[in-house]
């Protein structure tokens, strides 16, 4: 097996804290605007974001809670709905500066189930991997058909310059950051298909005989083995 | 297979372009090469269509043959209801100045014309007297807001502006299919989504577009993306809804 997958297993819980990390530095983020309670935060965070990370308010107070533990936010008295306050201390004001100031850890990567199941679909009987890679990159072109057009109507939001700036402006950043993620995926399909193709035609050519890649599916039979090249 | 492909998005009007059962086989005996293999597509008004695939998969060879630049070696390419298989020669060349434009990589504009002039050419070529036709063109660069650069010569635009001048010609006049090759191939990435942006927003005024890339990013602005894949299409998106897309299966990505 692949060692880079026995790598990736121990990882189990690392995605999860991630997004927990991610959440607390966020509610510190937005608490540096000044005091607020619970499901301000949780709206303020959704409209950054365009609800792709969405939080539940339980999230938001688990989150807070452990915060004040830590010192990094203090309660600070109620509004006149008497909505519970809190504010950004000190403590959380200098650990959100060194937040924006570390860059987020990318060398340990998460589980990532599409890399699993491609480095399972080697040489797996009775998977056609070139049909689990199409499956998989119509699914992944599909969502950035999505998020483009959801990306032309932020910025035609902006254009208009309406009041909802600068979370229109955080969530065109969001979602450029999915298109930009899903464009590298389409991307690695391409690749691992290319690749694939050759390695088969590679080892045809080894053992003499015609060893094609499995078509997709979908695909006539004729889809198979090396082509000559021509320009497309 | 062919019922899959003749999913169509809820619309009305006929289709613009109609491919049916298109083939193309270049060579022939032992280097024969199958270059499409029973090609079915319809694109109809307000839809921009993607094609992608490896190269080598046929994308180019589609374009040229749905715009009449190149014959099928069977099957039918219906343009606004002619079959321009069949179309005799006067046909065809009226039909491709009348309803068909190009948007090609390296934007095509002839040198010694200015922005306005070059839109302004297949207009006049249709008959439109020069001032009728001069008028048209600023008209057509006005409404996709290049109406700066009319008086302006290729050399003095930037790549990324000659090629929203090449848009505006393809769709000068009453045409409404614009056939785009790789049209961002030579353009960097900001540039390439602002050419993109004007072809989606001319295909959301009610034109037909067919748009070949291998760039999934472009890709992604239309609404129909064709795999094509050894001449055949082996699969394609269906545009879904935008708006539900982020309320619930956001938190699995």
């Amino acid at each position: 097996m692949p060692r880079s997958l026995q790598r990736w297993l121990p990882r189990t819980a690392y995605s999860v804290y991630i997004l927990s990390m991610s959440i607390r530095h966020g509610l510190l983020a937005l608490l540096e605007h000044g005091p607020r309670y619970g499901s301000q935060l949780r709206s303020e965070f959704e409209s950054r974001t365009g609800a792709t990370w969405p939080l539940n308010v339980g999230q938001v107070y688990t989150t807070l809670n452990r915060l004040e533990r830590d010192g990094m936010v203090a309660q600070s008295g109620e509004d006149e709905a008497g909505h519970a306050l809190y504010a950004i201390t000190d403590t959380g004001r200098s650990e959100l500066r060194s937040w924006f100031e570390t860059p987020v850890d990318r060398s340990s990567p998460p589980r990532d189930e599409l890399a699993i199941k491609l480095a399972m679909a080697v040489g797996a009987p009775g998977v056609d991997i070139r049909a689990v890679i199409q499956s998989q990159r119509h699914h992944t072109v599909n969502a950035m058909q999505d998020y483009t057009r959801l990306k032309a109507q932020a910025l035609a939001a902006i254009e208009s310059g309406g009041s909802q700036e600068r979370d229109d402006v955080a969530w065109l950043l969001v979602l450029e950051q999915l298109i930009f993620q899903t464009e590298a995926e389409a991307r690695w399909l391409d690749h691992c298909e290319v690749r694939l193709i050759r390695l088969a035609a590679a080892a045809g050519r080894e053992t003499g005989t015609a060893a094609p890649p499995a078509p997709v599916t979908q695909a006539p039979a004729a889809a198979a083995g090396p082509r000559r090249p021509r320009p497309d | 297979m062919s019922e899959r492909l003749s999913q169509q998005p809820q619309s009305s009007q006929p289709p613009v372009l109609q491919l049916q059962q298109l083939t193309r086989v270049h060579g022939s005996g032992a280097t024969e090469v199958h270059a499409l293999r029973g090609i079915n597509l319809d694109v109809f008004p307000g839809e921009l269509v993607a094609v992608m695939g490896p190269s080598g998969s046929g994308k180019s060879t589609l374009l040229t043959i749905a715009g009449g630049l190149d014959v099928p070696t069977s099957g039918r390419v219906i343009v606004e209801n002619t079959d321009i298989t069949t179309a005799d020669r006067k046909t065809l060349a009226a039909l491709r100045r009348r309803s068909i434009g190009y948007v090609f990589q390296d934007y095509n504009l002839i040198p010694a014309l200015t922005a306005a002039e070059n839109v302004a050419l297949p207009r006049e070529l249709d008959g439109v007297s020069a001032r009728k036709a001069r008028g048209e063109a600023v008209a057509a660069l006005q409404e996709m807001e290049l109406g700066h650069l009319a008086d302006r010569f290729p050399d003095e635009m930037s790549g990324g502006q000659q090629q929203r001048v090449a848009i505006a010609r393809a769709l000068v006049g009453d045409r409404r299919l614009v056939l785009a090759d790789e049209p961002t191939g030579a353009l960097d990435s900001e540039t390439g989504e602002s050419v993109l942006a004007l072809l989606r927003s001319r295909c959301d005024a009610g034109a037909a577009g067919i748009l070949v890339t291998h760039e999934p990013r472009f890709a992604a602005w239309a609404d129909r993306v064709v795999f094509l894949r050894d001449g055949a299409v082996v699969d394609q998106t269906v545009r879904s809804q935008a708006d539900s897309l982020l309320s619930g299966q956001a938190a699995e990505l």
